[in-house]
């Protein structure tokens, strides 16, 4: 049996734009936050690894190790869709097991601006048409073959959810980004806190049928970071600072199997069964039994299929249990109580592990006005498409 | 002088779509594999595709890159004999109203372009039957 693995400090930057910083400044007041969070400093980290998509090649951890502390340990720069940042955790998680680590820190930055509308490219106007790519397409095809664009791609994801159960359109995906902008009112670190009523959420400018701009999260900076510890270590440390530590009783990453229609349409859904149903099981809980969910609301239509996806609700139900209210905070199962990438904000590599900050701070009953009372298990999911899966299921520590 | 937009395009007086079939598993690939991404078998033989099916998915796309003419509709459709088909639904009303989920769609192309030399750019597209 492997180790058991302990988040043993944590910390997010407010999400936003930051235009008087660059990446490696978020990405370090991330890790000193985490470090100090933990009681623990640099020298005790054994690895580091750090997470960012659009700077992949940039050396982020390397550079992060100038602003905090060149101690010549081991750097892994990961990077993986949108689901750099859980990677990033995998990658402790997994130095740690295989026994080459007592203790490490996962980071996850990424800065992008006002970077607009993510995939679908430009078409040129001026040319002779000669076939190349693997299609031998004669010019890029985004827009006369379908789309490429994120909101139209998780949008048809939805719809075909919809296609294949009753009670679930326009208004229920609306819905979702009703609650998750309502919840971030209560998140001093989410980019946007304002809240909006269904009429508003659906009346605001379609980009694709059926999400409107405010059923689409943003683009934007931001960083958080994880000290991780093995149990041998676990047991050396202070009594504060085990009472303090959530236990990771789950972290599992997957990638799309084949599916007849993957080529066509990327395929959220099997990945992401498929690490829920492996988590439930390292975890020794089922979807009942959770406190929270921060799952991967990137377009308010991937985040209603997820509800069935995690088993949160019954199989063909999440139109249902989004208009019976199940996951707002007052609910069966509180959903994206952060205000999920939506609201809070969704600067891609930092995602996965803000996701895990976000339910270890309610586990330890230190999340403020957004707490949820009695948390004791929480899961954190995220999903980028190509396509992988994050799931990390974490437990109060119950150390007193 | 025509040609298709993309080579699996198979242009003449029936225009259809040519897929990469596995010939261990029949799985169906639009573009080269070199091993089958259900079975791992690495022989393939061309095959037509259906050109009628089912409407499986769609998104109105009011947004995108610049050059891009919107409102367009994208959809996945689930051809009569079973391969899925990213395209745009054509000759039809860009409003939700107007299309249902499971409709009857079939194969049309039309010129989406002519480049310098004159030569035609021909694309496909779903229409409702």
């Amino acid at each position: 049996m492997a180790q058991d693995i302990w988040v043993l400090g944590t910390h997010m930057t407010a999400f936003g734009r930051y235009p008087d910083q660059d990446a490696v400044d978020l990405a370090a007041a991330a890790a000193l936050g985490a470090l100090d969070d933990g009681g623990v400093t640099i020298s005790d980290m054994d690895l580091l690894s750090c997470g960012t998509l659009f700077q992949a090649n940039a050396g982020m951890g390397q550079q992060v190790q100038k602003q905090i502390g060149q101690t010549g340990i081991p750097v892994y720069n990961v990077s993986n869709a949108c689901a750099t940042g859980a990677t990033a955790l995998r990658t402790v998680i997994m130095a740690i097991r295989a026994g080459e680590a007592d203790m490490g820190l996962a980071i996850g930055v990424e800065q992008m601006g006002k970077m607009g509308l993510l995939a679908g490219g430009a078409r040129k106007e001026k040319n002779v048409y000669e076939p190349s790519g693997r299609f031998g397409a004669v010019m890029p095809i985004d827009g006369i073959l379908g789309t490429d664009t994120m909101p139209g791609v998780f949008a048809q994801a939805g719809m075909e959810y919809a296609n294949d159960n009753d009670g679930v359109g326009f208004e229920q995906f609306a819905k979702v980004a009703q609650k998750n902008h309502a919840h971030s009112t209560l998140n001093p670190l989410a980019q946007y806190q304002k809240e909006f009523s269904l009429e508003e959420v659906m009346g605001s400018p379609m980009q694709s049928y059926p999400n409107t701009l405010l059923m689409c999260c943003p683009t934007g900076d931001g960083a958080a970071a994880c000290v991780l510890v093995g149990e041998e270590r676990f047991a050396t440390l202070s009594r504060e600072q085990q009472s303090r530590a959530v236990k990771i009783s789950a972290s599992v990453l997957t990638t799309d199997p084949y599916v007849e229609s993957g080529a066509m349409q990327p395929d959220v859904n099997t990945l992401t069964r498929n690490a829920a149903q492996t988590a439930y099981e390292q975890a020794g809980v089922s979807p009942e039994d959770l406190s929270l969910v921060e799952l991967h609301d990137c377009f308010a239509t991937a985040e209603l299929i997820h509800y069935d996806n995690l088993g949160l609700c019954e199989p063909g139900g999440a139109g249902d249990f989004i208009d019976r209210g199940a996951p707002w905070r007052d609910g069966d199962t509180p959903v994206n109580v952060s205000g999920g990438l939506i609201s809070k904000g969704h600067p891609i590599g930092a995602t996965g592990v803000a996701n895990v900050y976000e339910v270890a701070t309610h586990l330890r009953g230190e999340a403020g006005d957004r707490q949820i009372e009695g948390a004791n298990v929480g899961l954190a999911h995220v999903i980028g498409l190509g396509s992988s899966c994050g799931v990390h299921i974490l437990e109060k520590s119950g150390i007193s | 002088m025509q040609i298709p937009l993309v080579d699996y395009l198979v242009l003449g007086d029936e225009p259809y779509l040519q897929a990469n079939e596995c010939t261990n598993c029949g799985a169906r690939f639009f573009g080269r594999r070199n091993a089958c991404a259900h079975c791992g078998h690495r022989e393939f033989k061309p095959v037509r595709v259906s050109d009628t099916g089912t409407l499986r998915t769609f998104s109105i796309v009011y947004r995108a890159a610049p050059t891009i003419p919107t409102p367009y509709v994208s959809a996945i459709v689930l051809t009569d004999d079973g391969t899925s088909v990213r395209s745009n639904l054509i000759n039809i009303e860009p409003d939700p109203a107007k299309i249902t989920l499971g409709m009857k769609v079939k194969l049309d192309t039309y010129v989406v372009g002519t480049d310098d030399d004159g030569q035609e750019a021909v694309a496909f597209g779903y229409a409702p039957v």
